[in-house]
């Protein structure tokens, strides 16, 4: 009885706020800015901004998150809470078929800006640097200037200081005084944004600016500008290429454990990274349906499971077919072939041929923004340094483990390993286990850039062995100076070759750089080569 | 007393393989197409075009098969970019073909017309000469490998490791053709042929004809296979696949040997591509993927390696299977494909051969 | 209740059809055996993913075609065969439907290239082929009729509606493709219509990517660079279906929003969503000539329709059915050559062939579309979608009625030669 009333009370005072919102505006405001043609509406947007009315921000929020629903007549403010009149904010059933207000691109874009304008003095300083970001990456009128200059002298904060004037002097590199350009122009040469760099350039077209003392100071911001985007594109460009050599370094790590500690060439490698993937989808719908609240730590969730599911298929493998063919390097190649033939249908079977949906938990979605130019991605920045991680753990597993003595014992000779005790047999098992394990945390971390689907694993295949081929046998350092390399220099060939030749390319390159050096990056020296 | 009365026919017959020859002669060039183009078509013996073309599609694999042999069942370099030099082949007649049908105005394929070029390019050069083609079918795929191979072999480059590299030259060569300004009709590639040497390539006599010729390629291209095996030079590639290091320090160089038998195994790809081109009535950058060339080497372990027969077999059995399976289940085929690699490898090292061999050793 | 009335509605269905064809079924009456239709879809490989539906659709039309009393008084009889995403595989089902199966017509390819490995077999021995899906164009065949878009009942109007004021009034374009035929020659065209409307080449980039590109950092971050040097960009997006998520999800994360740089696809349906996190796509576009939240009347039969054969069948995915514009062609296809035959009185291929132009069908897209009297193409609605966080699309333009198909684009050099209607043989 207590909670029922209270929650009744709550939602009262919810509708409330909600009404008293819709109120500030007028009922005309409202009628335009919900109906007519969207010209019609764009105007009535218009001059709700050049009120400076920042009441109105609720209402716009509504019609921008498509809240805002039409019926008999009525404009009505749909929330899972009930339906309101936005003009009287009297609670209202809503009808069967209420018509949405449809916003397009157009529509989102104005009221973004409207809502960034109007919350430029809001108390939020979130709020007010979000507003000033969006301000500073459109071209704003001449109308927000006082808006905007008022802002200016009350802003606190140096960040969204520097954003506002930034703003003020876009607008006022077009004011008629000429002293006002010219401390505009030097004002703007600090800037970092490409936006800033293309509203000069504009000015200096035909019919733009004509004093030469401005016009200089002008192409001297730009210079300035260009300079500094620069950098941020080269260190784009870095990024990107160690990113991409991030995920090559996960596909790779798992192929480096058995190949090259093993020599077992494992074709179905990228069906393991599949199968970690799958695992991951899986863990992330339990986590939708049974802790919709913990939804955000499924990926954390998924790299045990993804590594326990790949490491228990690796052992079965091991044990039904890889086992038989020891020392036949190329019947195991056709086999695991065969074995990625039989796991990729049966995901078919199971999940369908359609690709499955895993969604970026939230922390995991968007990234830093350095500048215009260069934003780097959470989800980018995890795998870099998931990427780390497995590698670490790796070599200490490998070094500073018995279990690694005992797989580094038997990787430089199997039989000596075995006449002082080493179940070689044993090892065997467990290190196939090892490198399908890895294999699927390189599927948790694939999940979040690209495709889940059966058809994963062939992407990343012939990749995945070249860098392990160019790293050298049996060196994980080798694997990761591969595809390092082969992130970055497929990267910087990309920027101006484009993707298809890019791609190309490097694959010649490694093909002529094994030519070369038959043994890799770092070769195995002494007996063991042969 | 016993080799007194053997009679003269069971004599020639002990030189099965002559008989087999002969009897495959026949069929090929006599059976099959009185089958397909005599026998009416009510009647039960009739041979339908479709099961026709399915036999030449068969044939030219099989070529592929034997070439896929020679390197890896009696060499021992498993190539996983034999696909590629099948392709190079089937482009190489493909752009005759192109020729042939290219538009009556401006005397260029569509896709080149579309591209805006105005010519052909360079290496478009003789593909309008009959003769010429036939020479890139083998110049062309042998040329690449010989390149290929003197630098891999050269590096001592093997097992594995040169496996995966030739995986990543058909992968890499599938990127360049699916591009458009490549100049090969990009994912498309060629297709809608209209005459070879003026003669219109879809009739059921022209289809015979590339059956037989195909037939007849085979037979020759086991014949000379025979040939080698059994030569002096068959016997030290033996003798490299079983121990290389050995035969190095007898006095050979296995780079040549191997150089050559690559090159030659190439080339007949190339062939058994130009054949299988006019008759499936397309060539695209497909052919070129890493999981078509995996396929060839099964044919070859299905079959038997090792053995000259064997491949054959195998690229017609599995072949034939992928047509019934693709019908009747097509859920099941991956499974079937994959669960076969996987047996073979396991308990069919010499393929169906080795089996046979071996039931019919028991018996005996 | 509701079985009732269907089986109501196909009774006198059964009963107006008859009364109608009485004439040529008197003719005919020796003969009910069943029509063989051929259904020529992947259903294993890569093109799986996409065909597998048309396959189902294809069945579910034959279906209600035979409830409703079949052809000519005839049933139909689907037989279905697999090319296995294997493009010569193609050219071999479709000579063994053909002569084996002896099918009056085949419903299938996706890809342009298993189209043009049929072709061949299709001409020589005179067979006919629907084909459902959007394609480059560039293509006339008399033994084919082709039920999806042309590049100017998808592309061109895709890109005019960006140039309007409501489309954001783009003024420079990214043409982004996978590389290959089809976004190679529909980015032809647009180039050149651009080049038509004053856009500038400076103002045009083009880039393509590899079959199963995953990595989109780069070409992301020249889109940026682009947007960013000049005015309102937009991104014209010919991406292969598998490319795309990656391509969005990076897309999504460097921030470049659909209200800054608008995203329109022509590959990227309600199906292809299906496996997509939506969330960082709303608001980008896709131009079909069908979109399954359209509302009217037969769209809402069709849904329905399918949803009940997807349910009945236990098709995968049929707890959240989905309809999409390839499928739409498909079931629209099947109809246009019943009317066909009816009219013609016989499956023969010449006499439908005749028959199949103007013919009319009243379309799940809400029009009544006509199949061009020559030129094998259907005049379709076009529409332009964003997406939505469900997966489905909000359509915000559409034409005003269907447009003609033009397969010899006029924005390539030569067509104005070429004929609009197949060369008789």
């Amino acid at each position: 009885m207590q909670i029922e009333k209270l929650m009744i009370t709550g939602l009262m005072a919810g509708l409330l706020l909600l009404s008293s919102a819709a109120h500030a505006l007028s009922p005309e405001s409202i009628t335009s800015l919900t109906t007519g043609e969207n010209e019609q509406r764009i105007d009535a947007i218009a001059s709700v901004v050049n009120s400076g009315d920042s009441s109105a921000i609720p209402f716009l929020k509504n019609i921008l998150n498509d809240e805002v629903k039409l019926a008999d007549g009525k404009i009505l403010i749909v929330s899972e809470s009930g339906a309101i009149d936005a003009m009287t904010g009297e609670v209202v059933t809503l009808p069967e078929y209420p018509e949405d207000l449809i916003n397009n691109n157009r529509m989102r874009n104005e009221l973004d800006i409207a809502i960034a304008a109007l919350s430029l003095r809001s108390s939020d300083d979130a709020v007010r640097l979000a507003a000033a970001k969006k301000l500073q990456q459109t071209s704003t009128s001449e109308a927000m200037l006082p808006l905007v200059r008022q802002a200016e002298k009350s802003e606190k904060r140096p960040k969204i200081r520097t954003l506002l004037v930034e703003i003020r002097a876009g607008i006022e590199l077009y004011s008629s005084d000429k002293q006002l350009r010219l401390v505009a122009a030097h004002e703007l040469a600090g800037s970092t944004s490409a936006q800033i760099r293309q509203s000069l350039t504009s000015r200096l077209e035909l019919d733009g600016e004509t004093d030469p003392e401005v016009r200089l100071a002008i192409e001297a911001a730009i210079e300035s500008i260009e300079e500094r985007l620069g950098y941020y594109e080269f260190a784009g460009t870095v990024f990107t290429g160690i990113s991409l050599g991030s995920v090559l370094l996960l596909a790779a790590l798992g192929l480096a454990i058995t190949y090259g500690l093993m020599g077992v060439i494992n074709m179905a490698h990228g069906e393991m990274m599949m199968l970690g993937a799958y695992s991951t989808y899986i863990v992330q719908n339990l986590f939708r349906q049974y802790m919709p609240e913990w939804f955000d730590g499924y990926v954390l969730a998924a790299i045990p499971v993804a590594f326990i599911v790949t490491a228990l298929i690796g052992v079965v493998m091991e044990r039904t077919v890889i086992r038989h063919l020891y020392g036949r390097p190329l019947e195991t190649l056709l086999a695991t072939w065969g074995i990625s033939l039989i796991l990729m249908q049966l995901v078919r079977t199971l999940f369908g041929a359609q690709n499955v949906q895993v969604e970026n938990p939230n922390w995991m979605s968007g990234g830093i923004e350095l500048s215009s130019n260069l934003v780097l991605p959470y989800n980018r920045i995890d795998i870099i340094l998931f990427s780390v991680a497995v590698l670490l753990l790796i070599w200490l597993l490998l070094n500073k483990t018995r279990l690694g003595l005992f797989v580094r014992a038997v990787t430089q000779n199997r039989s000596m390993a075995g006449c002082v005790g080493v179940n070689t047999a044993r090892v065997d098992t467990w290190a196939f286990a090892l490198g399908s394990g890895v294999a699927g945390l390189a599927g948790v971390a694939l999940a979040q850039i690209g495709n889940v689907g059966p058809d994963l694993g062939k992407t990343y295949i012939v990749d995945s062995f070249m860098v392990v081929v160019l790293g050298g046998v049996g060196q994980l350092a080798g694997t990761v100076y591969a595809a390092l390399g082969m992130g970055i220099t497929s990267k910087f060939l990309e920027s101006f070759s484009g993707a298809v030749l890019a791609k190309i390319i490097v694959l010649v390159i490694v093909i002529i750089f094994i030519q070369k050096r038959p043994q890799g990056i770092f070769a195995l020296k002494g007996r063991s080569v042969e | 007393m016993h080799s007194n009365y053997q009679p003269f026919l069971l004599r020639l017959l002990g030189n099965s393989r002559w008989v087999g020859y002969a009897v495959a002669l026949t069929v090929i060039c006599i059976l099959i197409p009185v089958l397909n183009l005599a026998v009416p078509e009510d009647s039960a013996l009739h041979l339908s075009d479709y099961t026709v073309s399915l036999l030449g599609k068969i044939l030219c694999y099989a070529m592929v098969a034997l070439a896929m042999d020679l390197v890896w069942g009696y060499t021992g370099i498993l190539s996983l970019g034999h696909g590629i030099f099948f392709a190079l082949g089937g482009y190489a007649f493909g752009m005759y073909l192109m020729r042939e049908a290219a538009d009556a105005g401006s005397q260029l394929p569509n896709f080149m017309v579309f591209l805006d070029w105005h010519e052909y390019p360079w290496y478009w050069a003789g593909s309008d000469s009959f003769i010429f083609t036939l020479l890139l079918v083998v110049l062309a795929p042998g040329l690449l490998a010989f390149i290929f191979g003197w630098f891999a072999f050269r590096s001592r480059i093997k097992g594995v490791y040169f496996s995966i590299i030739t995986q990543a030259l058909t992968y890499a060569f599938m990127l360049l053709f699916f591009r458009n300004e490549t100049g090969f009709g990009g994912n498309n590639g060629f297709t809608d042929f209209k005459t070879i040497l003026g003669i219109p390539i879809a009739t059921a006599e022209t289809r015979i004809v590339l059956f037989a010729l195909s037939g007849l390629a085979l037979l020759a291209m086991l014949w000379m296979s025979h040939r080698i095996v059994e030569s002096k030079f068959g016997r030290v590639l033996t003798a490299i696949r079983d121990a290389e290091s050995r035969v190095m320090f007898s006095g050979y160089n296995p780079l040549h040997y191997k150089l050559a038998i690559w090159t030659l195994s190439a080339m007949m790809c190339g062939v058994a591509g130009a054949l299988y081109v006019p008759q499936v009535g397309i060539i695209n950058p497909s052919e070129m993927s890493p999981a078509n060339s995996i396929e060839i080497a099964i044919w070859t372990a299905v079959g038997g390696r090792g053995t000259l027969i064997g491949p054959l077999i195998g690229a017609g059995a599995v072949t034939a299977l992928k047509s019934w399976f693709t019908a009747s289940f097509p859920e099941y085929w991956l499974y079937f494909l994959g669960g076969l690699f996987i047996v073979v490898t396991l308990y069919m090292p010499q393929g169906v051969m080795g089996l046979g061999k071996k039931l019919l050793g028991k018996k005996s | 209740m509701q079985s009732r009335r269907t089986f109501i509605k196909s009774i006198s269905a059964i009963a107006v059809g008859a009364a109608l064809m009485s004439g040529g079924l008197a003719a005919q009456a020796a003969d009910k055996s069943p029509i063989k239709v051929g259904i020529l879809h992947s259903l294993s490989g890569t093109m799986a993913i996409s065909e597998t539906a048309l396959k189902d659709m294809a069945l579910m039309t034959i279906d209600e075609i035979n409830k409703s009393g079949g052809v000519l008084g005839r049933q139909l009889e689907a037989v279905v065969v697999d090319p296995a995403s294997d493009w010569p595989l193609f050219a071999e089902k479709g000579r063994q439907l053909l002569t084996q199966d002896k099918v009056a017509v085949t419903f299938g390819c996706w890809t342009s290239v298993s189209r043009k490995s049929v072709l061949p077999v299709y001409k020589e021995l005179n067979g006919l082929l629907f084909y459902p899906v959007q394609y480059e164009g560039e293509e006339l065949e008399k033994n084919v009729f082709y039920t999806g878009a042309a590049p100017n009942q998808q592309a061109i109007p895709a890109v005019e509606y960006l140039m309007s004021a409501d489309g954001g009034g783009a003024k420079r374009f990214v043409l982004l493709g996978t590389d290959y035929v089809y976004p190679r020659t529909t980015n032809k065209i647009l180039r050149a219509f651009l080049k038509s409307k004053g856009v500038a080449d400076a103002d045009i980039m083009e880039e393509y990517t590899p079959f199963g590109h995953a990595d989109y950092q780069t070409i992301i971050a020249k889109i940026k660079k682009f947007a960013a040097e000049g005015k309102k960009t937009a991104v014209v997006s010919t991406i292969n279906g598998d490319s795309n998520v990656p391509f969005y999800k990076e897309l999504g994360n460097q921030g470049l929003k659909a209200k800054d740089v608008p995203v329109v696809a022509f590959s990227v349906g309600e199906e292809e969503l299906r496996g997509v996190d939506t969330k960082p796509l709303v608001g980008h576009l896709a131009a079909w000539n069908y979109f399954m939240s359209l509302k009217n009347p037969a769209n809402a039969a069709f849904t329905k329709k399918w949803a009940d054969y997807a349910k009945a069948n236990k098709l995968p995915g049929a707890d959240k059915p989905i309809t999409n514009d390839p499928m739409e062609a498909t079931y629209i296809g099947i109809h246009m050559w019943k009317q066909a035959v009816e009219k013609a009185g016989t499956t023969d291929v010449d006499k439908v062939i005749a028959a199949v132009g103007g013919q009319k069908f009243n379309a799940p897209d809400g029009f009544t579309i006509e199949m061009d009297p020559k030129n094998h193409h259907l005049h379709k609605p076009v529409f332009i979608g964003e997406i939505k966080a469900d997966g489905q699309f909000n359509v915000v333009w559409k034409t005003k009625g269907p447009i003609k198909a033009q397969p010899w684009s006029p924005y390539i050099a030569g067509n104005d030669k070429k004929k609009d209607a197949p060369e008789a043989k």
